[in-house]
């Protein structure tokens, strides 16, 4: 078959792009290295038998039901695929950053129900198991002869983890642990593939021995037959419905009635329980964390890749779309021309960018104080931790809206799920709730800043991320300057001055009469945005840092597109918290409209090499699943050949025609 | 169902209530009689309770079998409406009173099939239908013998009407027009329910009533091309579908005659007013800002009565867990969206009449406000949208995972929500539209007069015109006012730059398109306040006094949150102090923790019956976690304890033998 043609004005936007695509894919991938490794993986995937999707009726025209069997199905033959690449994943080391297995999309658009097996079943084990307990169980879930999930949050408890009702009681006459889950409130509920597809399960529980609770720790648990895959007696599992999205991640519901498991499947890395009842204490209580923390850091690149997708998606389909006539007697333009449209689209590719060298940069500080906590040295993990808090919030956030501003960029063809951006947002939206809430993460970086702004009046010595608030103590507006760095210090700036400003409110409603908890529940949302333009400011600070950086080894053609990204996003920022700048900078209303306008050259400097940009993402259509952003333009064919799918454009009339709608019809008659 | 089987914290939030309910519910409705009418036809629906809300939730089920569920319940409601609306007139009113409620938009979470019937094949054919194809079509249409849609959009041509290809060739020889879909971007593409009869368009405002299924076989007629686009994030109810036409030929007088003609020998007759078309656009607007309100009044109750449900948390150590309405971020995001459905609501109902008065004088051939009412609707259909997707998400993060869940019931209102940003003009398109007739304001403002909704801005440039930042709402109102002013001007003084520097008119607009938009909506951000503000206070005048004391309270939250939304604004553009934004934040936190105890009644006023919530974590017992298991125990996944993937592909699988 000849290859479809490509639009034309997919052509001839391919010709104007300035810089070398491929060199802009391999410094995504980390190297020219790194991209071949990818594109190896993908076509061994996409090639298996089994796996295309394409003459199959799409799996969104199935049943809840159907649709599950489907992903089973898929997954399956993937993992089959993938198997010898999952037991490389044997050290937390192997789970950094890439894009070389997103091409699970190509298999199973939404979310598969394996998905927590490799992303949190075996990071558990790997974090939290002790040697012994490791060497049983990792082989198994390593060749995926087992298949689990984890299980943490209940009906009624998400947040506060004290809360957790489920529990598991020793008994030391059988030594054993006793699970139950004493009300309806304290089901598990969510984990992803719980409800009909794994057989085991790391389960949260609050531990009881000798009459005493000491808190939740996580047990290891079979909950189903591995020959007949029935639950297992006492144990009660099932699905929790359909979702906004995650349509196939399979997620469930989990009941224990009295379910006697082992004393060795409680993980023992750090606590433990001795034959005889006796609790060992860990040696830091904060060590579990570790899985925590490592899940968040993950989801600041996990939501930059989905912004690259719907990305490719929106600039292609402006490319192709034409709209209106603004000069009487000229063709219609490309929407991708329109100014409005340029400022929809531009800073979501380089978000895309920003929260990719972010997420590398907190990785390798994850990396760095994880390998020092291995050597006993805690002092770095309060600040890793309020760094991912509020990295993963912000950025679950902030991409959340931006796959939105894509997709309604795209009109109502944004709206169908042809075009893949409803799942995608559904994909993106799930990130700001779960691995902890939006709010509940911002202030738990809030408490981090308002300790840190203590030490800051104080004088005392300053963590790295957090070094900046010395220079505000005494002077929070900081001189205005209209470059990259002069953004970047308004922002430290702000982020100072409303850290003062919330703990001056927590002061103050102390003062009132208050006490603690009650005042910082009265500044919360003062407190939720000191935290949030913290974040904003190491976004800026970092992104900036490491754009320069890569842009600095690039081709000068390529370095300076990076440099225009990176300074796009400072602008957009500025602009978007002019007020606050103008609290807390000596910025001026001049400054502002220069901004703007160094904005709009911006965009007009990125315009001609949109396309090249996205097309770097180098995401081959069958990961895209999209319509509207394939390779090749060919958008309304697509659009109509989707449609003509659909199993209700099989018949020319549907049954419900002569069941409910003509008798309808026809008594309107009578 | 007794009280018992009531939450104890929603029964205690109900005692705390300082307001009479009811008073606010009639309030709402329009009046007492309103308010009765409504339960009326809401006990009819209910006749059919079980058929129309029993069996496997929609959710679960295949695309087809949606749509073949959703056609089996829009029967039996369509009937039921019929009843209802044989005792009522068939004035637009009625009509709006009829679809617009919550009835009709709601029995499926996910639209309807007969939506687009009376939402747009109805006014269109009430307003563009000369008196002899009312007196043949219109009682067919109304008593659903004929169902009709409203065809368009093409694949490729949405904003642009005259970019769309579709033709219509008369063809004097046998009086007919051909229809024709020269290419695949002229196929007609989202109409909903496209069944039985629907209109074609063709150089942009003409249209034609066309058959294009017949009627006994329900067959597509030859030379008609039809069938569903497909699944989309939401609406999927909805039906919508393509239709592409081969030289198919229809009567001269299925063209709509009301206005422009052609007579038999192909004279083409032109419409003496062709403005006159606008009335039924405006009124499609209208209708989608009292939409609005009301997908966001579902989303306020889901989210106030989950709030006061859900406990987490220890505020202090030793205490039981908080109700999360306590938590002051929680409230934050609530009782804002709630300030907010009240906002609209006044605002809608502001259009409604402002929409009314107009098109009076349309009729009468007066059509000195037509341009303002079209950027009226523009704006008020571009903010009222994106505030209420922007309140409802806002809603749905604030119920965490369980707001994910579809049996919530806010995935769903959130796709209704956001659709309405796109459908019926994309509301950057109508932004600007908006920004034109301001900045054409502007440019008169000394040599014509003002029409109402844009004579503030003449009362804020008038030189010696005195001002100082109040934190008041009459301060931040004016406040708004002068934004909304700078941005116009500065828009006009950089077009003129860009302009004398060479640049033709069209690029200069381009140019500083980002302005223009960011001006329609401060324009609108301050009639929205305003119109809320004044509008209220009239109202609050024959409200008891403990009625009005909250509804000043969600006035003034309303105003203090978009300025601190609106900061940027307020601080480049009048003379705010840093010390009255430090003043202003904890006014915010006060007007939070006053309205904080009326939560629950506010949203409980909004009378909105369990089955039309149709939400696990809202309906008014408040028995959450009971409904979410109940659903989820309703999936046929959880009919079988193994599904039978497992011997297929699973086990072998996990076995390695696969």
């Amino acid at each position: 078959m000849a290859e479809p043609k490509v639009c034309e004005d997919l052509l001839r936007e391919r010709r104007k792009c300035t810089f070398d695509v491929t060199e802009l894919t391999n410094l995504i991938d980390g190297g020219a290295q790194g991209t071949e490794e990818r594109h190896y993986v993908e076509n061994l995937v996409l090639n298996t038998e089994g796996l295309s999707t394409k003459n199959e009726v799409p799996e969104e025209y199935l049943s809840h039901k159907e649709r599950y069997e489907y992903a089973v199905k898929k997954a399956c033959i993937l993992y089959e695929v993938l198997k010898e690449y999952a037991a490389k994943h044997n050290t937390m080391d192997a789970f950094k950053p890439t894009n070389k297995y997103r091409v699970t999309f190509g298999v199973v658009k939404d979310i598969s129900p394996f998905m927590l097996h490799m992303g949190m079943f075996v990071p558990t084990i790997l974090n939290q198991s002790d040697p012994e307990q490791m060497a049983e169980w990792l082989p198994q879930a390593m060749s995926m002869g087992i298949l689990g999930t984890y299980a943490q949050t209940e009906l009624g408890h998400g947040t506060f983890l004290r809360g957790l009702e489920t529990t598991a009681t020793y008994d030391p006459a059988t030594e054993e642990f006793v699970l139950h889950t004493p009300t309806l409130t304290a089901y598990k509920w969510w984990p992803g593939g719980l409800a009909h597809t794994a057989n085991h399960c790391i389960v949260v529980a609050q531990l009881y021995s000798k009459g005493v609770c000491y808190g939740v720790h996580p047990f290891f648990v079979q909950i189903r037959d591995t020959e007949t895959h029935m639950p297992l007696p006492g144990v009660k599992v099932g699905e929790i419905g359909p979702k906004m999205g995650f349509q196939t991640a399979n997620n469930g519901f989990l009941g224990f009635d009295h379910y006697r498991i082992p004393r060795r499947s409680m993980l023992m890395k750090n606590a433990q329980i001795l034959k005889d009842g006796t609790y060992v204490k860990s040696k830091n209580d904060k060590l579990t964390y570790g899985t925590m923390v490592f899940v968040r850091v993950l989801i600041v690149t996990d939501v930059a890749y989905e912004l690259s997708r719907a990305a490719t998606i929106a600039v292609r389909y402006s490319a192709v779309r034409h709209q209106s006539q603004p000069k009487p007697g000229q063709p219609e333009p490309q929407i991708l021309d329109y100014v409005t449209q340029q400022h929809k689209l531009f800073i979501g590719v380089a978000t895309s960018h920003v929260f990719r060298v972010t997420g590398c940069w907190l990785w390798d500080s994850y990396s760095q104080v994880i390998a020092d906590v291995g050597k006993g040295n805690m002092d770095q993990l309060p600040e890793l931790h309020a760094l991912a808090c509020c990295l993963k919030a912000v950025c679950s956030r902030d991409a959340t809206a931006r796959v939105e501003e894509f997709r309604l960029a795209c009109g109502g063809h944004g709206f169908m799920a042809s075009s893949n951006l409803p799942i995608i947002n559904g994909i993106v939206a799930a990130t700001i709730t779960y691995e902890g809430e939006y709010t509940v993460l911002m202030l738990q970086t809030a408490r981090f800043l308002v300790k840190a702004w203590k030490q800051a009046t104080l004088g005392n010595a300053m963590t790295p991320t957090v070094s900046y608030l010395v220079r505000f103590v005494n002077n929070d507006r900081v001189r205005w300057e209209n470059r990259p760095e002069g953004i970047v210090s308004g922002f430290l700036a702000i982020a100072a001055g409303k850290t003062k400003a919330a703990c001056e409110s927590l002061q103050e409603y102390e003062r009132s009469g208050m006490d603690y908890e009650d005042a910082w529940n009265s500044a919360s949302v003062q407190l939720v945005n000191a935290s949030e333009a913290h974040c904003r400011a190491i976004l800026c600070e970092v992104s900036w840092r490491e754009l320069s950086r890569l842009a600095a080894q690039s081709s000068p053609s390529l370095g300076k597109v990076l440099l225009q990204m990176g300074e796009l996003y400072l602008i957009y920022w500025a602009l978007e918290k002019r007020g606050d700048l103008l609290l807390y900078s000596t910025i001026t209303g001049a400054d502002i409209a220069k901004l703007q306008a160094r904005y709009e050259v911006l965009l007009g400097l990125l315009r001609p090499n949109a396309v090249g940009l996205v097309d770097a993402f180098d995401i081959r259509d069958e990961i895209l699943n999209s319509t509207l952003g394939a390779y090749d333009g060919r958008v309304y064919e697509r659009l109509m050949e989707e449609a003509l799918k659909s199993p209700l454009n099989a018949e020319p009339v549907n049954q419900s025609f002569h069941k409910y709608l003509k008798p309808l019809m026809m008594k309107a008659k009578l | 169902m007794g009280i018992g089987d009531i939450n104890k914290d929603l029964i205690r939030e109900r005692a705390k209530c300082t307001f009479n309910v009811t008073e606010l519910t009639y309030f709402l409705d329009g009046g007492k009689d309103k308010t009765l009418e409504r339960k009326e036809r809401e006990r009819v629906m209910l006749t059919k309770r079980e058929e129309l809300f029993g069996g496997t939730p929609d959710e679960y089920l295949s695309h087809k079998e949606k749509y073949e569920n959703s056609m089996r319940k829009a029967v039996i409601l369509f009937s039921l409406l019929r009843k209802v609306q044989k005792e009522n007139n068939t004035d637009l009113t009625n009509y709006r009173n009829l679809l617009s409620g919550v009835l009709g938009a709601s029995i499926s979470q996910d639209g309807s099939p007969f939506g687009l019937h009376y939402i747009m094949f109805m006014p269109v054919f009430m307003s563009q239908a000369d008196e002899e194809q009312q007196k043949k079509w219109l009682h067919r249409a109304l008593n659903c013998s004929i169902i009709g849609s409203y065809a368009q959009t093409e694949l490729g041509h949405g904003t642009f009407i005259r970019g769309l290809e579709t033709t219509a060739t008369y063809d004097p020889a046998t009086q007919e027009f051909v229809l024709h879909s020269p290419t695949l971007t002229s196929y007609k593409w989202w109409p909903g329910g496209s069944q039985l009869y629907s209109k074609g368009e063709c150089h942009g405002i003409h249209s034609f009533i066309v058959q294009v299924r017949d009627e006994d076989t329900h067959m597509p007629l030859p030379g008609i091309k039809v069938g569903e686009i497909g699944v989309k994030m939401g609406l999927n109810a909805v039906n919508n579908g393509f239709i592409g036409f081969d030289n198919v030929r229809i009567p001269r007088t299925n063209m709509l005659m009301k206005h422009a003609k052609v007579l038999e020998d192909g004279t083409y007759v032109k419409s003496k007013n062709s403005k006159l078309i606008y009335g039924a656009m405006v009124f499609v607007r209208v209708v989608i800002v009292f939409d609005s309100v009301n997908y966001l009044a579902k989303a306020i109750t889901v989210a106030t009565r989950y709030s006061a449900v859900r406990r987490q948390s220890q505020l202090k150590e030793g205490e039981p867990e908080r109700q999360i309405l306590d938590y002051v971020t929680q409230q934050d995001k609530i009782l804002t969206a709630i300030a907010g459905c009240f906002a609209m609501k006044m605002n809608a109902r502001m259009l409604w009449d402002t929409f009314n008065v107009i098109n009076d004088q349309l009729h009468k051939g007066n059509f000195e406000r037509l341009g303002e009412l079209h950027a009226l609707a523009c704006c008020l259909k571009a903010i009222s949208t994106t505030d209420s997707s922007m309140f409802t998400e806002r809603c749905r993060l604030a119920c965490g995972g369980h707001g994910y869940m579809v049996s919530s019931n806010l995935p769903p209102t959130y796709a209704l929500t956001t659709a309405s940003c796109t459908y019926e003009g994309d509301n950057t398109v109508l932004l600007l539209q908006t920004a034109r007739f301001l900045l054409k304001t502007w440019r008169q403002i000394d040599t014509a007069p003002l029409t109402p909704t844009v004579q503030y801005l003449k009362t804020v440039s008038t030189p010696g015109y005195s001002y100082k930042w109040e934190n008041s709402v009459e301060g931040i109102i004016r406040g708004f006012q002068i934004v909304s002013m700078k941005k116009i001007s500065s828009c006009v003084d950089l077009m003129t730059t860009k302009i004398m520097s060479g640049m033709s008119q069209e690029d200069a607009w381009n140019t500083v398109s980002i302005q223009l938009v960011s001006a329609g909506e401060s324009h609108c951000r301050a009639i929205v306040i305003s119109t809320f503000h004044e509008d209220m206070s009239k109202a609050m005048r024959s409200m008891s006094e403990p009625l009005a004391e909250v509804m000043g309270q969600l006035v003034e939250l309303y105003a203090v949150f978009w300025a601190l939304e609106r900061l940027g604004d307020l601080l480049e553009f009048t003379s705010i102090s840093g010390a009255d934004v430090v003043k202003l934040r904890s006014r915010y936190e006060e007007l939070l923790r006053k309205i904080r105890p009326n939560a629950v009644g506010l949203v409980d006023a909004f009378d909105i019956i369990d089955e039309l919530l149709q939400s696990s974590l809202g309906a008014y017992d408040g028995r959450v976690y009971e409904r979410l298991m109940e659903e989820a125990l309703k999936s046929p996944l959880n009919a079988e304890p193994v599904n039978q993937s497992f011997h297929k592909y699973l086990k072998p699988f996990m076995q390695g033998k696969l």
